[in-house]
């Protein structure tokens, strides 16, 4: 499924995410597979495309944060051929502790994880996303920086804009997520199988000159757009 | 015994009849789709074939169902139960104090019911949960901490329960009623409950097509302005026909006592829909439309049943009582 020859071949240093899933298992893809599934069958997921339809070209998915779920389902939700291109961004200090998240994280998921403690002008996760993403992959990302307590969105994070003014051709694709968080809230461990919604919106990108400010609102907007 | 006895001439007439009903009904629908040019409105052609076919869809799964017995039937109608728990839960508003409360409801309250009912303990499972449901709601919710209008949150939980979960169960439970003498056996208990099933179905349908005709004076037109007492009446009263009409498919009852049925299975069907209409005018129809996209149907389906099933249930009871003293 993957090309052959990664486009990034550049050596990484000590302490950045994993190298790509050229290695991964069939165990691997057949856990992912399955706790895809499982997302989907707990949390009843409709999934919606509005004005946009699942592509394999370069894509940026931003969405709300609002439960642990979110990167599974989101990903769950592609379908298979841009699930193998897809990978979501997630918090090191969350992900890389214990066995079992940092399998699930790199292995399974192929997580791209940033590292929230100790960001470097010379390591910065825009770059770090920039050079893992080449020339096929996407990724999932969420601009909030961490899950909402109150289901209410919060403000974009500046990320999202140095990645569209950097990569200004890759489509950003917003994604609002509904009711996951009555499903698996913040500070649970044990799911209520409620019903939910994902919906995906139509591509935007940086436009010329567009300020910091002005591009983060839209965007923010362009998800909470989704919400209806 | 799984072999499922197809040699008895009442099951064998009423499931010819129902598919060649449902037949006729879906050649008439599809060449009134095709035919949009006989001046009937499209949206209510395209609604009947969307029900004939979700009733395709309830015959092949009642007939899966009744292959594999009658423990697979109560499970399946707990599945039935727990989507539509769901659906109801997703509808309404909760706050995060509920959180360890539904998933108890959800994994232990719903599945512990349903095990009670597969091994007939009618004498737990009326009780567990309006009893034992209730008291832990309550707990278990005062226990989380946020006390925030919690007659008002355990409420909603409890009516969850009682309709989704509890109401819909006395369908299954027809399956153990023991009806005695010659007319007794599987294939009576699954006639009973086919003769439920296609009651409520025919008084919903009696309800539209009676509103639709006659309808003038809504009964509570700010909860939903298409059910109207002429339709209600209509609904009653031709349910209360077709069912004397059946009796025969229907073990214990004479006609009158299943015309009897008939009428209070309608009316029950009435009150259900308009509950549910009630429920989701608070709740806005926004809510629904975004949430429960593409799968809206669980609760709209049954929420008929869940009203008329208990008494169903309870009328048979009494009928065999009658019978035996």
């Amino acid at each position: 499924m993957l090309s052959p020859a990664e486009p990034f071949s550049r050596r990484q240093g000590p302490g950045t995410a994993a190298p790509g899933p050229s290695g991964r298992t069939a165990f691997c893809r057949a856990s992912g597979l399955g706790l895809a599934a499982l997302a989907r069958l707990l949390s009843g997921a409709s999934v919606r495309w509005i004005a946009s339809q699942p592509d394999t070209c370069q894509r940026v998915y931003f969405a709300n944060h609002t439960s642990h779920l979110d990167a599974l389902l989101i990903w769950s939700a592609l379908p298979q051929s841009v699930r193998e291109l897809t990978r979501p961004v997630a918090a090191k200090d969350y992900w890389s502790r214990g066995f079992v998240r940092r399998w699930l994280a790199e292995e399974v998921f192929d997580a791209l994880l940033i590292d929230r403690t100790d960001i470097k002008v010379s390591q910065s996760p825009v770059d770090l996303m920039i050079r893992e993403i080449g020339t096929t992959k996407s990724l999932i990302v969420f601009p909030e920086g961490s899950r909402s307590v109150s289901g209410e969105m919060g403000e974009f994070k500046s990320g999202l804009y140095y990645l569209a003014k950097k990569r200004p051709d890759i489509e950003l694709v917003p994604v609002h997520i509904d009711n996951l968080n009555r499903i698996l809230p913040r500070g649970e461990f044990l799911p209520v199988p409620l019903l939910s919604c994902i919906s995906f919106g139509p591509p935007m990108w940086l436009e010329q000159g567009e300020a910091k400010a002005d591009f983060l609102v839209r965007a923010r907007r362009a998800v909470l757009a989704l919400k209806e | 015994m799984n072999a499922p006895a197809l040699n008895d001439t009442r099951t064998v007439a009423l499931i010819t009849g129902v598919l060649l009903l449902l037949t006729v009904a879906t050649a008439v629908g599809q060449f009134l789709a095709r035919h949009p040019d006989r001046g009937l409105d499209p949206a209510a052609v395209r609604s009947f074939n969307l029900r004939l076919r979700g009733w395709w869809i309830m015959c092949t799964v009642l007939a899966a169902a009744f292959w594999l017995g009658t423990t697979a039937t109560v499970v399946l109608c707990g599945l039935v139960s727990f989507w539509a728990l769901r659906e109801f839960i997703t509808l309404t508003p909760t706050r995060k104090g509920d959180h360890r409360a539904l998933f108890w409801v959800f994994f232990l309250f719903t599945p512990l019911h349903y095990i009670l009912v597969a091994y007939d303990r009618y004498d737990l499972f009326s009780v567990f949960l309006p009893l034992y449901g209730t008291l832990f709601v309550l707990a278990r919710v005062a226990l989380a901490g946020d006390y925030k209008r919690f007659l008002e949150r355990t409420a909603k939980i409890q009516a969850g329960l009682m309709v989704c979960v509890y109401c819909l169960s006395f369908a299954a439970a027809l399956l153990h009623v023991r009806i005695g003498g010659e007319a007794g056996g599987r294939d009576a208990n699954f006639r009973l409950l086919f003769f439920l099933i296609l009651l409520v179905q025919f008084a919903d349908c009696m309800q539209y097509a009676w509103s639709r005709m006659a309808g003038r004076r809504p009964v509570a037109a700010e909860v939903s302005s298409t059910r109207t007492w002429e339709g209600l009446i209509g609904s009653a009263t031709s349910t209360a026909l077709l069912a004397a009409v059946l009796w025969w498919a229907a073990p214990p009852f004479e006609p009158w006592q299943a015309a009897l049925a008939g009428f209070v299975v309608a009316v029950m069907g009435f009150a259900g829909g308009m509950t549910m209409s009630a429920i989701k005018r608070d709740r806005g129809v926004k809510d629904y439309g975004t949430l429960v996209v593409g799968h809206s149907g669980v609760l709209d389906r049954i929420d008929s049943m869940c009203f008329a099933a208990p008494v169903f249930y309870h009328l048979t009871l009494l009928v065999m009582g009658q019978g035996a003293g």
